[in-house]
């Protein structure tokens, strides 16, 4: 490994190395980890930045670009920054039949924002999702890791941190 | 013995853990079978019990298992042989395996240590969808556990059987609970499924042979095996063996996931244990099995809920959990929303698949907002007779999609007609928001 092969490497933290190291040591092949490496990766800093692309890849010799193949297809793996926590509002049949589009309607008012976009203040992104397997008690969203469900378009604003006030 | 072996452990709230589970009997199977009974007895056993596969497309265990090439593989890496569990469920509608994830976690494990002896695995995946934290989390514990105590791991209980069991989480796409789709996600790679043959049960996972099984599927094994194959069949009320988890999602007054005898009436799980219908609507149809499934009518009310029953019906048992229809919402906006997760969730791989479900979600979205042109539904038709027809697609995602497009084309024909006749939907909720295209 040449110098600046060692320098894009260092893009990850020793923790995150050794981590991806950890999946990597029972699997076949070092690319078999892609997805894991990812995931580890995301899980400290929100999101895959190229630096940290190019760095995944270098320690799973394989192309950026393949890498990249794999990472952009998976919903849960982001290219993009997004908020502190996303919110991955369920938009699949049972969900929809409880009124699912009004509750969706109701935290979009609220943070002002669309699919697909953040809040002015970082805290939250807003993404659909396929059926979270809660459909009875649909409609269902996750705020981050939290399964929330029985949602009601009345008062599902109040699951949500007003603009500015310190993440719960 | 049971009549709810799936269930008995389960009560909301904590899960059940080591002790709990050893206590209700659990691990007492693989006891008495690994080192006792051959690999050749338990998959008798699991043939002769009849089970099929609960994910979905209700193949039978045995069978699948019995492709498992069984001679003397070589050691090391080359030598591996591999089974995974589908806890990836995505179906819209299904609400079944994380019951089981999230409240007994200890019973899949049995199943797995269980069911790899009976194939000759050596290492066990469990494929669990990203969102399902709190399964997760409770299925690492489980691992854990099971690993101290030396039911997993090398030499279990001394027998010289090992077996390593590991936990991989997704990173999203419904495509992932396609099986050979699933072993290409293990891998690393994109989840596009694999052309068939070679099957995976010889060339599966990093090319080695593979058995794929859903939770509820693997879960069973323990039961079979623990009280045998003729109290496993005793329990469906048909031909069918052994229980289902069940579920009715919808606009029902008790909506929820029961385990009952295979064979149950639907009417008796609509109405004794969903409660029946809501006050003010009515039913108008359902999909019995989750999204892929024809749409039934209130005249199968009747049937029995089977996999050869609801097949001779026209649709497909699925995965067993029903999502109502009422009368107050419109079949063409329900079968648009379904229509826009098939495009959304097709892998792009093959061209009927990305490009037609995209297509038929764009008229239907039309229909619905009054843009409907009398020609759309021959155009619907085509479409789905052709991307629907197994063999024209690359794997069964865009057949699945076809199958309540084309019930709901044939039962609620007349609703979309009126929708093309009058320029605008017809129900009251039609004024929700647009969902816009999706491409």
């Amino acid at each position: 490994m040449n110098l600046a092969e060692e320098n894009m490497i260092s893009a990850l933290s020793e923790q995150e190395i050794t981590e991806i190291e950890e999946e990597i040591s029972h699997l076949p092949n070092r690319q078999s980890a892609a997805i894991d490496a990812l995931k580890i990766v995301q899980g400290y800093r929100g999101w895959i930045s190229d630096e940290s692309l190019i760095a995944i890849a270098k320690i799973l010799q394989m192309s950026t670009e393949e890498l990249d193949g794999i990472a952009t297809f998976y919903n849960l793996i982001f290219r993009y920054p997004v908020g502190e926590k996303v919110v991955l509002f369920c938009d699949s049949v049972s969900c929809w039949l409880m009124d699912g589009d009004k509750v969706c309607a109701a935290i979009k008012r609220k943070l002002k924002i669309d699919y697909g976009e953040t809040t002015s203040d970082g805290k939250y992104t807003l993404l659909p999702v396929t059926c979270l397997g809660d459909c009875d008690h649909a409609p269902a969203m996750m705020i981050g890791e939290e399964l929330h469900h029985d949602l009601d378009a009345a008062n599902v604003a109040q699951l949500f941190d007003e603009p500015g006030e310190k993440a719960s | 013995m049971t009549d709810k072996p799936l269930t008995r452990n389960i009560t909301i709230g904590e899960p059940t853990d080591l002790s709990a589970y050893e206590a209700s009997g659990g691990y007492q199977a693989i006891r008495s079978t690994i080192g006792k009974l051959s690999a050749a007895d338990v998959l008798d056993m699991v043939k002769d019990s009849n089970l099929r596969g609960r994910g979905g497309a209700g193949f039978p265990t045995g069978m699948k298992w019995s492709f498992v090439p069984m001679d003397k593989t070589p050691d090391g890496p080359k030598g591996h042989k591999y089974l995974v569990c589908n806890a990836d469920e995505m179906e819209p509608g299904a609400f079944k395996d994380r019951l089981i994830l999230e409240h007994d976690p200890h019973q899949l494990i049995e199943g797995m240590i269980l069911s790899a002896y009976t194939i000759d695995a050596d290492i066990g995946y469990i494929f669990i969808r990203g969102e399902y934290h709190t399964a997760a989390k409770r299925l690492r514990d489980a691992i854990m556990e099971a690993k101290l105590k030396g039911y997993l791991g090398e030499n279990i209980l001394g027998t010289g059987y090992s077996f390593e069991l590991y936990l991989h989480s997704s990173a999203g796409r419904y495509i992932c609970g396609e099986e050979t789709a699933l072993l290409n996600s293990l891998e690393g790679k994109r989840a596009i499924p694999r052309a068939k043959p070679p099957f995976p049960q010889v060339s599966g996972l990093w090319g080695r042979p593979t058995i794929v099984n859903n939770v509820e599927t693997l879960c069973n094994i323990t039961h079979i095996v623990a009280f045998g194959a003729d109290w496993f069949k005793s329990l469906g009320l048909g031909d069918d063996s052994g229980t289902k988890l069940f579920g009715v999602s919808g606009r029902v007054k008790n909506p929820g996931c029961w385990e009952l005898p295979m064979g149950t009436p639907i009417r008796e799980i609509l109405e004794d244990h969903a409660g029946g219908m809501q006050d003010g609507y009515e039913l108008k149809g359902f999909l019995p099995g989750g999204a892929s499934t024809d749409f039934l009518l209130p005249e199968h009310l009747d049937l029995a809920m089977d996999y050869d029953t609801i097949m001779k019906a026209g649709s497909r048992m699925g995965t067993g959990t029903m999502i109502i229809l009422d009368d107050k919402t419109c079949p063409v906006a329900m079968v648009r929303n379904l229509e826009m997760f098939f495009a959304r969730e097709s892998c792009g791989f093959c061209t009927p698949c990305r490009e037609g479900l995209p297509w038929i979600y764009n008229i239907l979205d039309d229909i619905e907002n009054g843009r409907g042109r009398p020609e759309d539904i021959e155009i619907l038709e085509r479409q789905g007779a052709f991307i629907g027809a197994i063999g024209n697609t690359h794997c069964a995602h865009a057949p699945g999609a076809i199958e309540p497009l084309s019930s709901a084309l044939k039962f609620f024909a007349e609703e979309f007609n009126q929708h093309i006749e009058e320029q605008r939907c017809p129900y009251s909720h039609a004024s929700g928001p647009k969902s816009g295209r999706t491409h």
